[in-house]
């Protein structure tokens, strides 16, 4: 099989045909400009994202796993964040060059998001009804009444008991489940096609994790939306994600279906991952976490920015960044020996 | 869904690196994931420290606030280097003389005393009060507040009904009617005293908080787990980590008992003449502000500058000693 | 809420008893003798000595006095001065004056404040922000009794903007004064906004309001602005009851006769009932307003619940 694929290199992973998916991220790059040098958070970051699909992308912390979703959000703040290259294409149109008020009417309304630690997310001195029909009132100009009626079903939908009688709760009186459930509420509103769920379990207990990661995936199955799924648990990826994107220091890794990549990966780091989580089926073996620790993204190593880490690292990994390639169809993996990695 | 797998290697126990996103906080990237956050009280002050002072040394505020206050304190130390007339020595026949007559720089006053040989007299007064009323102050609240702050109990409370007690009058208020209770002579030490009586509360309510929230960090807990004693504990592992806004308010408040100084011997119920003080001179001012407003002006300006300097020195250290600032 | 309120009125008592104690001593503990005091050059016979000292508890230990006086305290009698005139009298014509001049003082603070802390959060480090930061530091440094002096000789002497002291009808003439007064507080305000709004700014909730689809206009007016606030609304409140007792150096200035000017001429001329009387007047304002500020709060805050 590898010997079928070795030849085929693509430059990048870009859709071909702009406008062919629901949300097109290409070339993005993100950087902040602080005192003590600017960090590269996001370097020519291209993916994409179809209806009714589940993209999970998955990362250590400082991967830029975020700083993307806050890109396509268009709440990254100026400064010190720049967006120094790429376009993020919405139905075909590109949200980084329309007008504010253009853009502001996607927000919420088309892509909407929910974030990881809904206590802080959420003002602490509006209830939770206002928080919610605060979206209907922006976006759809409907009366206050009406929109608290509209939250209060959502709240339902959201499987939150007793919902009427909880619309003038605040946050701080909801456990963190039933608060991410708000926040879910409060994204869902207006029918959102793209949601992006940025590590929405992490903070909350394991079980409660379970229930919440039930109910994202019942409300797309409901709606058909597509589901972006920011987060660094394996286990959660392996189970919901149609495809994985593995980022690293900034840039995809690797990419492509979800039991390709997770049965055969073809990227050490996506490797080194696998290892370094416990498995039930594996009793007895050893974990071999990855050694050393993210690069610095104010200083990002040359070549392949994971080379440091890396056990088979040689020299031309110090001196070459290796271009993220089509290895397999459908597949990409920036490596320069991903082949061997396939099929070892 | 099995139990979640952690990609990353080095998550602390309490969840602070996960509830981390990858914000490109700086600091954050700069340190390696595998910090360990039972670290001891002594690395991470170390760090706060020269975090600190490498953050200071840039500012330029600092810079310029220091060395104004470093001529202040020699001024103060040693007035004969800026002046060799003696500020006492008056003749009547100058009386109110402008700045510049007889080559003097800044005038005469009523006494025809020299006013530029009294300014700078003038600054030992305020330094010294300052760095007196703040001195006693910080030790009153830092023993008190560190006691209250870690053992809570019956101590506290009782702590925080007398300073409650003090809170309700006013530093000015408060001083005036001790001072006005003093018979004799009433000094530099009296009125420091007064001062003191009247400062201290802020000081220790600070250091009172945040030795309690120091307390509860994870920290502390590993080095009581190790079976360190209380002492060893309040000194070497609250207190360094505690300290920092209190000595923040503290330069500050070296500024506010300088001013508070100038006001009480404005009033007529601090010094008493023959002391020089900037207070003093500006009430002596007071009758001729009309003809001769240079000896309202000069003194009041060397008085606003000092206090200037340290509240810019209190407000450079906050900025490099609060990193949620920066 | 009922409860919160009882305790902490009950907490109160011994600081009101502590803080009045501590005023009593300090007046009246004074070696000096008032009564002599009061005659001036001319000796008074030892009749009338005896007579006034016995009047006045001036023979009773210090904790007799005091707990005599507190008797009277809780009738509402405030004592009479060496004039035989009742404190409470002076009180009720001085109060007016002060509570007139405080409230112009927050009236600047409140406004301009929080104008210039608002424009300047919202801009952080803009010309603007490092203006209000020079301005505020400049004001701070600058002792209330030196600004109210330079004020009064460019505004009022020189200018005639203003009456250069006294009271006159209508609010014009505290304008000045007030301003005076609150200056310092003011610059705390301006400062206190600022620094309230851009740490709320940063806020996870605020980055969600924007993630909502909202007009800035609104993220900033309803979810920064509604949090930031609540710093300083309570500052302004805790200081209108620290005001009264601050216009002691305000009021000497532009010669006003509120309480602070009466409470220090008490000082100079030993009137000891009314000093105790107006310093007991002044901590109770500002234990009073403190307790309307924590409850406040809760309105304000609705994470703030009270057991």
């Amino acid at each position: 099989m590898a010997d079928l694929t070795k030849s085929v290199t693509a430059p990048a992973l870009r859709p071909t045909v702009p406008g062919s998916h629901l949300l097109e991220v290409d070339d993005l790059s993100v950087e902040f400009r602080t005192d003590y040098g600017t960090v590269r958070a996001v370097n020519a970051l291209s993916y994409h994202l179809d209806n009714g699909e589940t993209l999970a992308i998955l990362g250590e912390s400082g991967s830029g796993k975020s700083v993307s979703a806050q890109a396509i959000m268009g709440i990254i703040d100026t400064p010190p964040g720049y967006i120094t290259s790429g376009q993020i294409r919405y139905q075909g149109r590109d949200l980084l060059t329309m007008d504010k008020a253009e853009q502001r009417a996607m927000r919420g309304a088309e892509i909407a998001i929910v974030f990881q630690d809904a206590l802080s997310a959420l003002n602490p001195v509006f209830t939770v009804g206002a928080q919610i029909a605060e979206m209907f009132q922006v976006h759809r100009g409907t009366s206050k009444k009406e929109a608290l009626a509209h939250a209060a079903e959502l709240m339902d939908r959201v499987r939150i008991p007793s919902a009427k009688s909880r619309l003038k709760d605040y946050p701080h009186q909801f456990s963190g489940g039933m608060r991410q459930r708000v926040m879910m509420a409060m994204a869902l509103a207006l029918d959102p096609k793209v949601l992006i769920a940025d590590e929405p379990t992490t903070a909350l207990d394991v079980t409660v994790q379970a229930q919440i990661m039930e109910l994202l995936l019942n409300l797309q199955a409901e709606n058909g939306m597509g589901l972006i799924l920011i987060t660094h648990d394996l286990g959660v990826v392996g189970e919901v994600a149609d495809r994985v994107a593995v980022m690293y220091a900034g840039r995809i890794v690797e990419t492509g279906g979800i039991h390709e990549v997770f049965g055969s990966p073809a990227h050490p780091y996506t490797v080194g991952l696998m290892n370094s989580v416990p498995r039930v089926d594996q009793r007895g073996q050893r974990l071999s976490p990855i050694i050393g620790s993210p690069p610095n993204l104010a200083d990002i190593p040359p070549g392949c920015s994971f080379h440091p880490r890396c056990p088979r690292a040689e020299v031309a990994c110090r001196e070459e960044r290796p271009p993220l390639r089509e290895i397999v169809l459908g597949r990409q993996a920036a490596c320069h020996f991903a082949e061997e990695i396939l099929d070892a | 869904m099995s139990s979640p797998p952690n990609v990353s290697s080095g998550q602390g126990q309490d969840g602070s690196l996960l509830r981390s996103s990858d914000a490109p906080d700086p600091t954050q990237s700069r340190l390696p994931v595998t910090t360990d956050d039972t670290s001891t009280g002594g690395d991470r002050q170390a760090s706060l420290w020269s975090d600190a002072w490498r953050q200071l040394r840039r500012n330029p505020i600092f810079i310029v606030a220091s060395m104004l206050l470093l001529v202040l304190a020699v001024m103060a130390a040693f007035p004969q280097l800026f002046t060799n007339t003696d500020p006492r020595s008056c003749d009547l026949a100058n009386s109110r003389g402008g700045p510049g007559t007889n080559g003097a720089w800044f005038g005469y006053d009523l006494q025809g005393c020299d006013y530029y040989a009294n300014v700078i007299y003038g600054a030992r007064v305020s330094m010294t009060i300052g760095v007196f009323v703040v001195g006693s102050s910080l030790f009153i609240g830092v023993v008190l507040g560190a006691l209250a702050g870690f053992y809570g109990g019956w101590f506290d409370s009782l702590m925080s009904r007398i300073t409650d007690i003090f809170f309700g009058l006013p530093l000015i208020l408060g001083a005036i009617l001790l001072l006005n209770a003093f018979t004799g002579e009433r000094g530099t030490f009296q009125v420091g005293l007064a001062l003191i009586a009247f400062g201290w509360m802020t000081i220790l309510r600070l250091l009172r908080s945040s030795v309690i929230s120091v307390k509860a960090a994870d920290y502390v807990q590993a080095a009581r787990a190790l079976g360190a004693n209380d002492w060893r504990i309040i000194t070497t592992h609250i207190l360094p980590n505690a300290i920092a806004p209190v000595l923040v308010y503290a330069t500050i408040l070296i500024g506010g008992v300088i001013a508070a100084e100038a006001t009480l011997s404005f009033l007529g119920i601090g010094l008493q003449l023959p002391a020089i003080s900037w207070g003093l001179q500006i009430n002596g001012a007071r009758n001729f502000v009309r003809t001769s407003p240079y000896l309202l002006l000069i003194p009041s300006a060397f008085l606003s500058a000092t206090v200037l300097c340290f509240i810019m020195l209190g407000d450079a250290l906050r900025d490099a000693l609060d990193p949620k600032l920066r | 809420m009922g409860r919160y309120i009882a305790r902490r009125l009950l907490l109160t008592i011994p600081v009101l008893l502590g803080s009045t104690f501590l005023i009593f001593a300090m007046v009246y503990a004074l070696p000096g003798d008032p009564i002599a005091a009061l005659a001036g050059d001319r000796p008074l016979a030892p009749g009338v000595v005896a007579e006034l000292k016995d009047r006045y508890n001036l023979n009773d230990p210090l904790l007799v006095q005091y707990g005599k006086y507190l008797g009277a305290l809780l009738q509402g009698d405030l004592g009479t001065d060496f004039a035989g005139r009742s404190v409470s009298e002076t009180v009720a014509e001085r109060l007016p004056v002060t509570v007139k001049l405080a409230l112009v003082a927050v009236g600047f603070e409140a406004l301009i404040g929080l104008i210039a802390g608002v424009l300047a959060g919202i801009r952080k480090d803009s010309f603007f922000d490092n203006l209000v930061l020079v301005t505020t530091i400049a004001v701070v440094s600058v002792p209330v009794f030196v600004l109210g002096f330079v004020a009064q000789i460019t505004l009022a002497l020189r200018l005639n903007l203003f009456p250069i002291s006294g009271i006159g009808e209508g609010l014009y003439s505290y304008l000045l004064p007030g301003f005076v007064l609150g200056s310092l507080s003011l610059a705390v305000v301006a400062r206190l906004t600022r620094t309230s709004l851009v740490e709320n700014l940063r806020n996870d909730y605020v980055r969600t309001a924007r993630a909502k689809g909202l007009p800035p206009r609104t993220v900033l007016a309803k979810h920064a602005l509604r949090n930031s606030l609540i710093p300083v609304v309570t500052f302004l409140g805790a200081d209108l009851g620290a005001l009264l007792s601050g216009a002691i150096v305000t009021e000497g200035i532009f010669n006003i006769p509120g309480l602070g000017r009466t409470v220090f001429q008490a000082v100079q001329s030993g009137e000891g009932a009314v000093v105790v009387g107006v310093v007991t007047l002044f901590i109770f304002f500002y234990i009073v307003f403190n307790l309307v500020i924590d409850i406040a709060y809760a309105a304000l805050d609705p994470r703030i619940r009270y057991e």
